[in-house]
């Protein structure tokens, strides 16, 4: 376990250092900076005094080592924008985008793991086409679309659901994460769903799956535990595969329901320039996929007792 | 003697995209009790397909039983209704299969997977469960039983696994046994540990086995009674005795032929049934063998024998009296 601890954790310094290093360079080589974000009756020595205090006149390689300087001790700097420090802009920001995050998974893998199930068991029926026909459609919708339907029928024809925010009192919270969650999940459940079919339909062929029903084992048992717990493994790992996808999901999802979460800061900082700003939404949104394809990996070591255990 | 299974006429069939095929063909056999029968001939012959088709497990697999009877104990198992067919796995008969690698649950230690029939079947709690499960074990000649338990199957080897699954099915001392060439996958080592172990068990607990094998010497030493297959038809049945000293049908003639002698020269050429097993899709007129036989003559080519009594066992052959008349010149020394 610890040895396995100390090998992921100098992996994940690694990657930070390089996910850190190419969107610096990416945001800083884009035109314009935080200067010409200014108002409009700015004059040009204004402008200029700006960049000067910033310290945006030095060489982009001189910046990214003083940002990294400081980021190793903890300081992500102030937002260029706001003058508030990074820290706290995203610590405010990020429970938001954690609970959407997390009840996305936790609704896709639910479902997508019923559909695919039901998908597999009623192979090329009504039942399996409309699913697959369902998934099909799920993914290649695109989700601004999708949310802005979405919000024209259950907001403002029906009037159900709020159109954004995030509601107050646990009703309000509910009703208001519906459509973030279910436009999130388009991304996401119809690969748990493909996955979950194609693996429960090669499952259900193998040998042991005859020796659970030679040995006289009730089809409820020889499919929910024989066959599904083997079914499952490949859509545990396919999980860690799908959290970046869904961290990218949340810039359009929140932009459109307004949900201050880390993806509509992002979108905000990229606008204003605020290099800062997107260097720290940066760093959390890869530690927080290097942390859950760690927790991924665990429950993995769990399930297939042939991977070596490590937690 | 009395006999415990009888199969009458057993026909079976699978749905393919070119049409069905019938992998067995109007198959009659029985196992008396405490008899061991050996299925033989080559791959695609229809040997796997009867052991399914007797424990109803081809339901499973796309296949379907078309006509016929499987009388166990005088109880027609074609007719049972799946959930009376499943208590009857697991429980009065049992099967072991080819793959020992594969047969296994990989997410499921060996304790869990041997504990679930006994919990099942014999209502046994947990802890009976589990030691009757070390008991079984212990009698299949695994000696560390508790700490086994606890593993999974990746940790046992080939030998181990098939002991496991062995013990599976003796759990609720099943009246019968189908061994699918348990062997196969093994070492020759191990082989015969398994087989000795079988030999052993059958006279433990008196029970009647059928063993599927394509090794003639494996069917010398196990079975009472042999019943030979080709491409989905019996050809020939009868005692080991009978059948080894004078195989009647050229097929057995054959497959005895093709044992290698530890005698023969180096120089000499084994000896093999020319040609291969027809595919199901397309199977020869007549009799099925006759591409392949040294004794077919024009009405083989058209008219299907049936397996009729001659010399004292059953075989299905048109030249029958040719047949003999060659053997009696060249014996075959096996037993």
């Amino acid at each position: 376990m610890l040895q396995f601890l100390i090998k992921r954790f100098g992996q994940s310094v690694i990657l930070i250092l390089i996910v850190t290093l190419i969107t610096f360079f990416l945001i800083n080589l884009a035109p314009g900076g935080p200067a010409s974000m200014m108002r409009m009756d700015a004059t040009a020595e204004e402008r200029a005094a700006l960049s000067e205090r910033l310290g945006l006149n030095d060489p982009i390689p001189v910046r990214y080592g003083k940002w990294l300087g400081d980021a190793v001790q903890g300081d992500l700097g102030p937002s260029l924008s706001s003058g508030q420090p990074v820290m706290d802009r995203i610590v405010e920001r990020f429970p938001h985008t954690l609970k959407l995050a997390f009840w996305t998974i936790i609704f896709s893998v639910i479902i997508g793991v019923v559909l695919g199930i039901i998908s597999a068991r009623n192979r090329n029926t009504w039942r399996d086409h409309t699913i697959n026909f369902g998934s099909v459609i799920g993914l290649s919708i695109p989700s601004f679309w999708l949310a802005i339907m979405l919000i024209l029928l259950f907001s403002v024809q029906l009037q159900w659901l709020p159109s954004a925010g995030t509601g107050e009192g646990f009703v309000g919270q509910f009703k208001s994460m519906i459509m973030p969650v279910i436009i999130l999940s388009t991304a996401t459940l119809p690969t748990i769903v493909r996955f979950t079919r194609s693996s429960m339909l090669e499952v259900v062929s193998q040998n042991y799956v005859r020796t659970a029903r030679a040995k006289g084992m009730k089809e409820k048992t020889v499919i929910y535990s024989h066959a599904l717990r083997n079914a499952l493994i490949p859509v545990i790992s396919i999980i860690g595969v799908l959290i970046p996808r869904l961290l990218s999901g949340t810039v359009i999802v929140e932009s459109v329901f307004g949900w201050p979460g880390m993806g509509r800061l992002i979108v905000e900082a990229a606008q204003s320039r605020d290099y800062n700003l997107v260097m720290g939404v940066t760093v959390v949104a890869t530690v927080l996929v290097i942390f859950s394809n760690f927790i991924v990996d665990i429950i993995y070591s769990k399930v297939d007792p042939r991977v070596k255990n490590i937690g | 003697m009395k006999t415990l299974l009888e199969v009458k006429n057993l026909s079976v069939e699978f749905k393919t995209e070119d049409g069905s095929v019938r992998p067995l063909d109007q198959a009659s056999f029985q196992v008396e009790e405490g008899q061991t029968v050996c299925i033989v001939g080559e791959s695609g012959s229809g040997k796997s397909v009867t052991s399914l088709a007797i424990m109803r497990l081809l339901e499973f697999e796309n296949g379907k039983i078309t006509d016929g009877q499987i009388l166990f104990e005088g109880e027609d198992l074609a007719t049972k209704s799946a959930e009376e067919m499943r208590k009857i796995r697991g429980s009065e008969m049992s099967i072991i299969f080819q793959e020992p690698m594969t047969a296994l649950n990989p997410v499921f230690t060996i304790g869990q997977q041997l504990m679930e029939g006994l919990q099942l079947h014999q209502g046994f709690s947990k802890k009976e469960a589990w030691n009757r499960s070390c008991e079984l074990l212990n009698l299949v000649g695994i000696n560390d039983a508790q700490d086994r338990m606890k593993q999974y199957v990746h940790e046992l080897s080939g030998g181990m696994r098939q002991r496991v699954m062995i013990a599976i099915g003796l759990s609720s001392n099943p009246k019968l046994l189908i061994a699918d060439e348990p062997t196969t996958a093994l070492d020759v080592t191990i082989e015969a540990q398994i087989l000795n172990l079988l030999t052993e068990l059958k006279d433990k607990i008196n029970m009647s086995i059928i063993l599927i094998t394509h090794d003639m010497g494996v069917a010398a030493e196990m079975a009472d009674y042999i019943v030979v297959m080709y491409a989905g038809k019996i050809v020939e049945q009868g005692t080991v005795y009978q059948l080894f000293d004078e195989p009647t049908h050229p097929y057995t003639k054959g497959l005895l032929q093709s044992i290698p002698s530890a005698e023969a020269t180096t120089d000499e050429r084994l000896y093999s049934i020319r040609g291969t097993i027809p595919s199901l899709n397309n199977l020869p007129t007549g009799c099925r063998f006759h591409p392949r036989c040294d004794f077919a003559t024009d009405k083989c080519l058209t008219e299907v024998p049936p397996l009729v009594k001659e010399n004292d066992r059953l075989v299905a052959c048109w030249n029958i009296n040719d047949v003999l008349e060659k053997s009696r010149g060249e014996k075959v020394e096996i037993l």
